[in-house]
């Protein structure tokens, strides 16, 4: 019963999104008032479908094997909280967990969104059904997540041991999120085009959600990163893969979007560029999604191949995506530009924010796809790799990670005071780290020794805007500005440090040999045998030390049985000043082992950073919504007068 | 912004749709083709498998005969299927050697009795280095070899019945 009254909720939830679109259509085409009905059905809705993600999950609790998509992707002796994340480990079930994210961010939105007119609300809710709808169709139509088996399977056939590991319990859940949080900024966009209110109303109701998307998306991708440095026992943390650049592309044109919409916020300008935007990070939302589900390209992500299955994403991308374009390239002319700025301003300080994002979106985006565009026109193969994105996108970051620095300090229409004076610290510190990697470490790549600099110029520039104000008295916004910069400087050095100090070494070892790297010893003491629940390993036990302070590691290569699968389990030990990473391959025929070491100065700064970015990206939606909270316990009077 | 201006959006879309969809009918051939395709085998002695049968080096398979070579293991799963094709093909009187990758004789004992055994000599490649060298990526791959030991021909993953006309025809035309 359990799973029959999932399908019935989500038929149910299909409807009353229907019933949504017919609502949107009257309300556009004549005076009928249907704001009231449209938000409680939007209610509804996201109740209802929350309803059938939450059968889902109450299946693959109780291991019940006669649903197809619990025997196709979960065992009984599974730990129990895989047994759960096996729920979204897989094609029905992520996309249902897509659709639920999706209705109840529209739920939300009918719940609290007081911003915008009516008019305008009521195509956003509309349009974010029509959203949902598709995705219903996808489900009930070609994907059902609840279809039964019959007679029941007495077992079932596992889960990607790749997947069954913690990060898979947050990593997809958090970038959908992202993704879908970017999705009300698009129905938001759509509704404004249709009905012409483009305004600086409609960039505050947008804010929050295009904040609280821009976060996840930057913990998605952080917490990606070094799930894929640590699980895939490969020591990089960003390899440039298609499907990360597929989530790396929503967060470039997230992070745009986030700058404008405050220039159109503060001063009603933008206003065009901004709704594109909006349209934009979604579609990259969606072509992220195309790309994985439809296993297209050949990638660690890639884990459903089916071409039915990517038709029907492919066509949604294209109804939606199109029409939003149409949308744009017929009503984009009525929109009024709002007030003028000049040339130095804090409005074209974001323009240039704005545009090199754009660039490096661009280049992320022609990389990704170029390989295809090449093979279908020419029929030659081609990869593009880590050389091409870290020469051009690596440049147009550092500019970008300058004018981070500067920006700030600007004013809103015009800037006639002296700012750069206050950059000449920061800009001191910048060279003479620069001048000190040149005498420190002649023989470094430029990349990392611009790296070094810029980031020192950027932790000094990016506390300016606190510096010479009273810090406690500065909104909770400009802290979170602040916080996002700081991490930023402090990624960008984790970066340098990897680039420029990581030592290697591959080699083939016999129990009893000792191998240096970097400052480490490393002794190869023996590999055992060893078994858990569902899987069986060899361990090696490697005893490592730098003078003093020997300690053990423990890395494996793990057989799991169901599937039939071989992981490499990395060992790893965290240092102030660094990791040491030892993974353990294959025994030759004279009983040597595969052993690759690696040592990584300051590698954890990375993640250190892209915490810090999230971190402050929270400081500021905080910083939006507290005043919001506050302002609904005031009287209507003062509410007006306020 | 000019009409002009705002429907570019559009085109972009149109390419990257077409692009994708293009990937979808036409999904990427992930097979690595061997560069020794048309050049003489390289030369290679490999010891032999079993016990009573013989090994393999480069020289055999320039006898002035055409032969199949092909690459499998007995932990291969496909290379399992593959044994009634090559039985067929022997039965029709194609010479068929083989090159077991990383195995033992017991395992390979055991796979063919179980599968069949259409082999005339059987190579042990106990590190996968004759394999490298005739550029073969994987389990199970066939290689039809000229007279004079020139590779004319790789076939990569498992061969099935209708493969068979195809291959008896090749070997006929290079005979």
């Amino acid at each position: 019963m359990i799973a029959e009254t999932g399908l019935a909720a989500l038929w149910l939830a299909a409807g009353l999104a229907a019933y949504q679109f017919v609502l949107m259509v009257l309300a556009l085409r004549s005076d009928i008032a249907v704001t009231r009905p449209m938000r409680g059905v939007a209610v509804i809705q996201g109740v209802l479908t929350l309803l059938a993600f939450g059968m889902l999950l109450l299946v693959f609790a109780r291991s019940d094997m006669s649903v197809a998509l619990v025997f196709e992707n979960s065992n009984s002796a599974k730990p129990f909280i895989y047994k759960v994340a096996g729920a979204w480990g897989n094609h029905e079930g992520s996309m249902l967990m897509w659709v639920t994210i999706l209705a109840i961010a529209g739920a939300f939105v009918a719940l609290f969104s007081r911003r915008t007119g009516e008019r305008t609300l009521t195509a956003a809710l509309g349009s974010q059904a029509v959203l949902a709808l598709g995705f219903y169709a996808f489900l009930l139509v070609a994907s059902n997540p609840f279809a039964r088996l019959f007679p029941a399977p007495p077992d079932g056939q596992g889960l990607n041991p790749l997947l069954q590991d913690p990060g898979l319990a947050f990593h997809p859940p958090t970038l959908y999120l992202g993704y879908v949080g970017l999705s009300v900024a698009f129905s938001f966009a759509v509704g404004a085009l249709l009905t012409g209110e483009v305004d600086s109303r409609l960039a505050r109701a947008m804010r929050p959600w295009v904040l609280g998307a821009w976060i996840l998306l930057t913990l998605g991708i952080t917490a990606g990163s070094y799930w894929a440095y640590y699980e895939l026992g490969w020591g990089g943390y960003w390899f440039w893969d298609p499907v990360e650049n597929a989530s790396l592309m929503p967060w470039l044109a997230a992070t745009a979007l986030l700058h404008s919409i405050n220039v159109l916020a503060a001063r009603g300008a933008l206003k065009a560029w901004t709704m594109m935007l909006a349209v934009i990070a979604f579609s990259m939302s969606m072509v992220g999604t195309f790309l994985v589900r439809s296993g297209i390209l050949t990638s660690v992500h890639a884990f459903a191949i089916d071409p039915q299955r990517g038709t029907f994403l492919l066509v949604l991308l294209a109804i939606y995506v199109g029409a939003a374009f149409v949308l744009f390239a017929v009503r984009g002319a009525s929109l009024k530009e709002g007030t003028p700025f000049e040339l130095v301003s804090r409005e074209s300080g974001l323009v240039v924010n704005n545009l090199l994002l754009s660039v490096v979106l661009g280049i992320v985006f022609l990389g990704t796809l170029y390989p295809l565009f090449i093979e279908a026109l020419s029929g030659e193969k081609l990869s593009v790799g880590a050389p091409y994105f870290n020469a051009l996108a690596g440049p147009l970051a550092l500019l970008l990670a300058i004018m981070v620095g500067i920006g700030p300090l600007l004013r809103w229409r015009r800037e006639r005071r002296p700012v750069f004076g206050q950059l000449k610290i920061p800009a001191l510190i910048g060279v003479s780290a620069l001048v000190m990697t040149i005498l420190a470490a002649p023989a470094m790549h430029i990349l990392p020794r611009l790296g070094f600099g810029v980031a020192a110029y950027l932790i000094a520039a990016s506390i300016l805007p606190l510096v010479g104000r009273n810090p406690l008295r500065a909104p909770l916004a400009t802290w979170g500005m602040v916080v996002s910069h700081f991490g930023i400087a402090v990624a960008l050095s984790g970066m340098a440090a990897n680039a420029a100090f990581s030592s290697e070494r591959l080699a083939i070892a016999k129990p009893g040999e000792i191998l240096t790297v970097g400052p480490w010893q490393v002794q190869l003491e023996s590999v055992t045998p060893t078994a858990g629940k569902n899987w069986t390993a060899n361990e090696a036990e490697l005893r490592a030390s730098r003078g003093q302070g020997a300690f053990t590691l423990k890395p494996e290569t793990r057989y799991y049985s169901d599937p039939p699968t071989e992981t490499n389990e990395s060992a790893i030990r965290t240092f102030w000043n660094g990791q040491l990473y030892t993974v353990v391959g294959k025994e030759d025929a004279s009983g040597a082992w595969q052993l690759r070491l690696w040592w990584k100065p300051f590698v954890t700064l990375i993640w250190a950073g892209g915490a810090l970015i999230a971190i402050g990206g929270a400081l500021a939606l905080l910083g939006r919504l507290l005043p919001l909270l506050r302002r609904r316990r005031f009287p209507e009077w003062r509410r007006r007068y306020a | 912004m000019s009409r002009g201006l705002r429907l570019i959006p559009i085109v972009l879309l149109l390419f990257l749709l077409s692009g994708l969809a293009w990937r979808l009918i036409k999904p990427a051939d992930t097979a690595v083709p061997s560069q020794m395709v048309e050049r003489q085998v390289p030369p290679f002695a490999l010891p032999a498998a079993l016990p009573g049968k013989p090994g393999l080096n480069a020289a055999d398979l320039a006898s002035g005969k055409p032969h199949l070579l092909n690459i499998f293991a007995s932990w291969c799963i496909p290379c399992a299927s593959e044994g009634k094709v090559l039985q067929e093909l022997q039965r029709r009187g194609v010479t068929v050697d083989g090159i077991a990758i990383r195995d033992t004789p017991d395992a390979l004992t055991a796979f063919l009795a179980r599968n069949g055994d259409p082999y005339q000599r059987i190579g042990s490649d106990r590190q996968s280095d004759v394999q490298i060298a005739l550029g073969s990526s994987g389990v199970p791959e066939t290689f039809v070899v000229d007279a004079h030991g020139v590779i004319r021909r790789q076939y990569i993953g498992a061969l099935n019945a209708s493969n068979i006309p195809g291959v008896l025809r090749e070997l006929e035309e290079i005979r």
